[in-house]
């Protein structure tokens, strides 16, 4: 198998989350309870699309400058699996939230409101739809290198309206998702507890290694395919 | 550096609700103790064996997902030695 030693470090350290994530010593907080420990799948899928999207523009700008089409494509399969980890981080925050903000006096349909406003999801779901529509652009377009071109350049859009859409206009606003605002543990710039970061740290390591072998075996799959069509 | 007077404003309202939540996180905390002896955590059910059912579970799914994996990476990097020896 190609390049094992990262691949065998991604199986290891994600059987050490599901593990130590269950097992380990959690802050007990009054509402979250048990379910902080979703920090270790929920946050890493968002820390994970993260990196990958990084990937992701560092590579359309690779290729804006070398025009090596290896590197528009692995610009174009880094952004897929992180829309991908971007689509279940949000699942996996709808059924965290279900279980503990939402008020559960109020029927379901009233609470996905007050919680839909919050900013930071809105934010993530129009990050989320710009990526959309960078896979949208990519097959509008024929020619090979103008696609390549022109989604690159894209490419270093979308992920620029990343941080003011996920990052800074949640923390300004007055936001009502966890973490911005003191929330102990969840603050994962300065307030979680050293028995979380244990497990969080090298989960994030975990996650991020699976997108990263994810992509390469799409990029392989489609290099190959390639070379059999013009072989 | 002067802070604008909306600062302050702001700076106002981020303390009070830093304080409301606060007040509201030591009010759950305290209708928690009166009505059990700590925070209702999942300790003692779940400790006691079915928090090894959960890990197992989803060691399981983890397993399926790295084996399709490295079927899949096994099939392409053979397929790349085929095409580099054509």
């Amino acid at each position: 198998m190609h390049q094992v030693w990262w691949k065998a470090a991604a199986i290891l350290l994600l059987t050490y989350t599901i593990t130590a994530g269950l097992l380990g010593p959690v802050p007990q907080l009054p509402l979250l309870q048990e379910t902080i420990r979703n920090l270790y799948f929920h946050v890493c899928m968002w820390f994970g699309m993260m990196i990958l999207f990084t990937v992701s523009v560092v590579q359309a700008i690779r290729y804006l400058r070398n025009m090596d089409r290896r590197h528009d494509l692995a610009s174009r399969h880094f952004a897929g699996v992180g829309m991908l980890y971007g689509i279940l981080g949000y699942a996996t925050g709808a059924i965290w939230a279900a279980y503990t903000w939402a008020d559960p006096n109020v029927p379901f349909v009233e609470s996905f409101s007050t919680i839909a406003r919050d900013p930071k999801l809105i934010g993530a779901a129009v990050s989320l739809l710009v990526y959309f529509a960078y896979l949208v652009l990519r097959d509008s377009i024929p020619d090979v290198d103008k696609r390549a071109r022109i989604s690159a350049v894209y490419n270093i859009f979308a992920y620029a309206i990343l941080f003011p859409a996920i990052w800074i206009l949640p923390r300004v606003l007055e936001s009502l998702h966890p973490g911005q605002d003191g929330n102990p543990a969840l603050d994962v710039k300065n307030d979680i507890s050293a028995s979380m970061r244990m497990v969080f740290y090298p989960a994030v390591v975990g996650w991020t290694l699976l997108g990263v072998w994810i992509a390469t075996l799409r990029i392989r799959l489609e290099i190959l395919k390639e070379k059999n069509l013009t072989s | 550096m002067d802070r604008h007077p909306s600062d302050q404003i702001g700076d106002i309202k981020r303390k009070k609700s830093y304080l409301m939540k606060w007040t509201l996180a030591l009010l759950g905390l305290l209708m928690h103790l009166s009505a059990f002896a700590e925070v209702n955590m999942a300790d003692k059910m779940r400790s006691e064996g079915r928090i090894y059912v959960v890990i197992a579970v989803m060691l399981t799914i983890l397993g399926g997902i790295i084996m399709y994996l490295v079927r899949l990476d096994k099939k392409i990097s053979q397929a790349e030695k085929q095409n580099n020896q054509k």
